[in-house]
């Protein structure tokens, strides 16, 4: 089962997180401090598989790829293979560099929403549903669509609408 | 340049505002970025948090605006600041009728709370209604949310119509269904336990999709009961045929492989299946040959499912050629350059040699490689493979290579992991006692905090104990060794607590026992642990007993020690105490000399007293009780109370005052050493000291001496021999124990002697057991004297007592077949002619695959002991043995190894 997804930039700062098993919100920044300062003392071109059960508890390993001024890190226990994992990575960092042209830092941070979109394709409740990103675009696209067939109506102010609906 | 590209980047975004980002949120974002510290950063997030508080509840936002407040929100959070107020908010927006606003909602709800979250309970009428909803998107939305948000109670208000969505024409609701469906299993097995079967119906889904997402609830399942799904083999393999065929949509190829991610999901869900289950794996091997054949190293994906295949080969019943391929793979994966996949091979060995351990062997080199290479993760996994090879064999290079480690590392987690391996090796495999002590001593002064007190203990056991053999020189040889190595350590700084207790312990119980320190410095360096570690009392309390202790066994030889300087005889530390004690309202203390109505023995001490302190109560009609009890010495004996003249001593005549320690630090264990006194010394040493212990200061001084006479009489032949003659003579001196004991034990002394079984049971050290020698095995005794034969010197079968290191043995043990020892019948002899058949091993000629071959009727021979610290005689012969059959790794170099060997 894959236990959380970790988004973050080469300086420690959180661009997504999104998380499978439960973890207290106040526990959230500990953890993304603790991934980021083990994952920044790895030199490169070392393996891209870390033992993290000081952070996840018991079995945790993550899978992280350093990709410009990003660390894409997926943390998940026994039940996966860390080979896989590397390409669901890969898997989600294709799917995001078709769905934004040349992907870049600011992407992310401006769309995360649409980075949760993206994930929500590709696991639910911590299992893997969805790897072909072909797949994955149609759908978000088809979401992207729909969601702009019914915003004409948001541009109303709600108490408006509200009196509308009543 | 790279700015100004990012800068018009950011424009052109912010004026599309294609998902709805306005100039505020990127004007957010980019202050945040250009913030200098953490303190800022916090100044601008507040200040956005406050302003979305504010617009959060106008009610005349736009709708479409209160969308983008809620990602702004969400983002705040994910930064790690509170936005609790807008929960509700989020709430309220799943409510909403327009698609993007539900979908933000549910996204900003599902990231905001969790099942147990308060607000749970008004999102779950929302999700039952959107599951019904005719927007596949709604229900998608619903189904994802639903998966993170419900909880036990709630599935069965939701359960319904989940169920009913496993049917829907979208395949993207089936499949999410289906997730929903296994979540809420996860969540609670007995609510859903009745519609496990439709697990299997959605395994013949059209759709890949679903069909690949039905595998992980099923995996599930199967890993809790893999017998009910047996009948399940066929299709499992005939899915995964099709899918390694190509036979779905070329959509689900990933890098030119087809559907990889359900290949291996489906190689899982074998390897359980086919555990243990000769039948069912008998299905399997077609399809996992296959599979080798077409397996693509080039490619990551291809090689994940090819580490997959070895993973489910290593659980399924095993078969020969099966194995060869995995063994062929991950030889090729341990020779890649990329670190991955050096990482997948040691894994896949590692799950290899349990099968058959002769795999291990021809990797060696790539192991070796791995276990100096500079990434931590391989360098961890190859200690995990270590410790599962450990043998009595290779113990040795592997423990020291993990301490190694162990010592350089900071990380407290695996620190504590790798200790309490290293720990639990030792412990299993240890070859010689010895070495056992030695590696516990760099395990504690490296990790002595983070293991646990346990292993403390069983080491001072061990130490105390001896190790159940007869020869008691070779104990004592051992604690005079391990005090040495304690006396080296003892002054560095930052020893862990647990370790200075041990070397507190044994250096107050053996320090002197070998005559070859004095006393003072002993004490000398007990006290300096004292004063290091202020805080921390256990140690103080370890380090003051053992200087007692040192103390009582000088007086016990007749020795008069010096009294370190630094002791403050009047107790002057307690006068703060007292005074509070004073001012609370307590009674000061009266002499016991000086209390109206108590005759006590022990007012030969009147006389000091009355010139110093006595003057406020005393009465002139108490002037003759001294002269009584000094007139009558033997019959008050048994009424002695034993710890107030011992007191007083200490006030007055410092050399005195060790008995009075020693009956102190008689308070942890020394019921146990009188009963050894009573043993072996019986009768005569209680009455030699019987008379003394009542009578006046004079007397007591001169009986000092004469029990100090018979201490040095028989020190002279007892001072290198065991601890507990030595306890006996202490004990027998000492008058204060005799008092003490006679006060404690009374008539009952002599009883006790009658059954002193019993005593023994009930005593809590084992130390008098030792000294009784108790009939022990005596197997262990070869030890220390007969380490493996050096390779280096050949001409001399025995060296001396620590084992050497042969580098041979440790390559051998290190990663040679566990078929070392069936090897042994052999050359039974082999033992004694000594000279080991060097040879052998660099001729070439000689197979490495003998062996297999020559391990035939001999099992009978070398079941060894597994006790700790087998017989080193057995080892001997299987290591020789083992060389002349030429299990040793035939065609390398051995110089290539040097850095095992240190």
């Amino acid at each position: 089962m894959i236990q959380a997804v970790m988004v973050m930039s080469t300086q420690g700062k959180p661009r997504l997180l999104k998380f499978y098993s439960y973890q207290p919100p106040e526990k959230h920044q500990d953890l993304v401090r603790g991934v980021f300062q083990l994952l920044s003392a790895r030199p490169d071109s070392v393996s891209n598989f870390v033992k993290v059960d000081a952070i996840f508890g018991p079995g945790a390993k993550l899978v992280y790829k350093h990709l410009a001024t990003l660390y894409f890190v997926f943390v998940f226990d026994s039940s996966e293979n860390e080979l896989a994992v590397l390409d669901l990575v890969q898997v989600f960092v294709e799917t995001l560099d078709r769905c934004f042209k040349n992907v870049c830092e600011l992407d992310i941070v401006f769309n995360f929403n649409k980075l949760h979109t993206i994930l929500d394709e590709m696991i639910l409740g911590g299992q893997v549903i969805e790897t072909s990103s072909e797949q994955i675009m149609r759908s978000v696209e088809e979401i992207a669509r729909l969601e702009k067939q019914s915003n004409t109506t948001s541009l109303i102010p709600k108490s408006i609408s509200e009196r509308f609906s009543r | 340049m790279e700015q100004l590209r990012t800068i018009g980047r950011e424009l052109a975004m912010g004026s599309q505002g294609g998902w709805g980002q306005s100039k505020e949120f990127l004007d957010l974002v980019k202050s945040i970025g250009e913030a200098r510290s953490k303190a800022e950063e916090d100044r601008i997030i507040s200040r956005e948090l406050d302003h979305l508080k504010r617009r959060l509840a106008d009610p005349d936002v736009p709708r479409r605006k209160m969308k983008e407040l809620l990602l702004r929100l969400v983002y705040a959070e994910m930064l790690g600041h509170d936005a609790s107020f807008g929960h509700i908010h989020a709430v309220k927006m799943t409510h909403d009728e327009s698609l993007p606003l539900k979908r933000t909602g549910y996204l900003a709800v599902s990231l905001f709370l969790d099942e147990r979250h308060d607000l749970v309970i008004l999102v779950v009428n929302t999700i039952q209604k959107d599951l019904r909803s005719d927007n596949y998107l709604v229900v998608c939305a619903a189904l994802t949310a639903a998966c993170r948000l419900i909880g036990e109670e709630a599935i069965p208000a939701v359960l319904p119509q989940v169920v009913e969505l496993l049917a829907h024409p979208k395949e993207a609701v089936r499949k999410k269904a289906v997730m929903a469906l296994h979540r809420f299993y996860q969540r609670s097995p007995s609510s859903v336990s009745h519609l496990v079967s439709n697990f299997r119906k959605r395994l013949c889904d059209n759709d890949p999709g679903v069909m690949g997402a039905t595998l992980c609830p099923l995996y599930d399942l199967i890993l809790e009961d893999p017998n009910s799904y047996k009948d399940l083999v066929v299709s499992f393999v005939n899915i995964l045929k099709q899918v390694a065929e190509r036979r779905l949509p070329t959509s689900y190829d990933y890098h030119q492989m087809p559907a990889p991610f359900i290949q291996i999901k489906l190689l899982k869900i074998l390897a359980v299946l086919g555990s243990g289950d000769k039948q069912a794996s008998g299905n399997m091997y077609m399809v996992l040959g296959d599979i080798f054949r077409k397996g693509d190293t080039a490619s990551n994906i291809g090689n994940a499912i090819l580490y997959e295949c070895i993973c489910c080969i290593s659980s399924i019943f095993p078969n020969a050629k099966m194995l060869d391929a995995a063994a062929e793979t991950t030889s090729k994966f341990l020779k890649s350059d990329s670190h991955n996949l050096k990482y997948m091979g040691i894994d896949a060995l590692g799950r290899l040699i349990k099968i058959n351990p002769d795999i291990a062997e021809e990797h060696q080199l790539a192991v070796i490689d791995c276990l100096e290479d500079p990434d931590d993760t391989l360098k961890r996994k190859t200690f995990e493979l270590l410790y599962k090879m450990t043998k009595s064999t290779n113990v040795e290079v592997i423990v020291d290579r993990m301490i190694e480690y162990m010592i350089n590392i900071t990380d407290h987690h695996y620190k504590t992991e790798i200790a309490s391996r290293c720990v639990e090796l030792a412990e299993q495999f240890a070859p010689s006692n010895q070495w056992f002590i030695q590696t516990m001593n760099k395990v504690f002064e490296h990790a002595g905090d983070l293991v646990n007190i346990r292993v403390a203990h069983n080491l001072m056991r061990l130490i105390a104990e001896g190790f159940g053999e007869e020869d008691e020189g070779a104990d004592s040889q051992l604690r005079s060794s391990a005090v040495d190595s304690y006396l080296r350590i003892v002054g560095e700084p930052k020893l862990p607590s647990s370790f200075l207790q041990i070397i507190c312990w044994v250096l107050g119980e053996y320090g002197t026992a070998d005559g070859k320190y004095s006393a003072s410095y002993i004490i000398g360096k007990l006290y300096d642990v004292a004063e290091a570690h202020p805080t921390d009392d256990t140690v103080r309390a370890y380090a003051i007993s053992a200087i007692l202790k040192i103390f009582a066994f000088e007086i016990a030889l007749g020795r008069k020690i010096d009294m370190l300087p630094e002791i403050d005889r009047n107790l002057s530390f307690l006068n703060g105490y007292v005074q509070q004690a004073f001012e609370n309202g307590a009674a000061p203390y009266i002499p016991e000399s000086e209390r109206s109505g108590v005759v006590s023995v022990g007012n030969y001490k009147a006389q000091d007293q009355q010139e110093t302190s006595a003057h406020a109560l005393r009465f002139e009609a108490y002037e003759l009780p001294p002269a009584a009890s000094q007139a009558s010495i033997s019959p008050t004996t048994d009424l002695v109370p034993v710890p107030e003249p011992s007191y007083y001593k200490e006030d007055h005549q410092m050399s005195r005052s060790q008995p009075s320690g020693d009956s102190l630090s008689g308070e942890f264990g020394l019921k146990l050493r009188l009963d050894g006194v009573q043993k072996k010394w019986g009768r005569p040493a209680y009455s030699s000291s019987s008379t003394p212990s009542s009578s006046t200061s004079s007397q007591q001084a001169t009986n000092g001496g004469v029990s100090s006479e018979v201490g040095g009489s028989t020190s002279s032949q007892a001072r290198e021999s065991t601890y507990g003659s030595k306890r006996q003579q202490a004990t027998e001196v000492s008058a204060e124990k005799q008092r003490l004991a006679a006060s404690l034990f009374g008539k009952a002394d002599r009883k006790a002697q009658a059954g002193r079984k019993t005593a023994k049971e009930s005593s809590s050290t084992e130390k008098v057991a030792t000294a009784n020698a108790t009939p022990q095995p005596a197997k262990e005794q070869v030890i220390p004297s007969a380490p493996p034969p050096d390779l280096l010197d050949l001409g001399e079968p025995v060296s001396s007592s620590p084992p050497l290191a042969d580098p041979f043995t440790q390559l051998e043990g290190l990663l040679g077949p566990a078929s070392a020892s069936p090897v042994v019948s052999e050359t039974p002899a082999s033992s004694t002619s000594k000279t080991p058949d060097l040879m052998s091993i660099f001729s070439d000629d000689v197979q490495t695959g003998v062996t297999s071959g020559s391990t035939e009727p001999s099992l009978g021979v070398n079941v060894v002991a597994a006790k700790k610290g087998p017989s080193l005689q057995d080892a001997l012969q299987k290591d020789a043995a083992a060389r002349q059959v030429g299990v040793t790794p035939t065609g390398n170099n051995p110089i290539l190894f040097k850095d095992l060997l240190g």
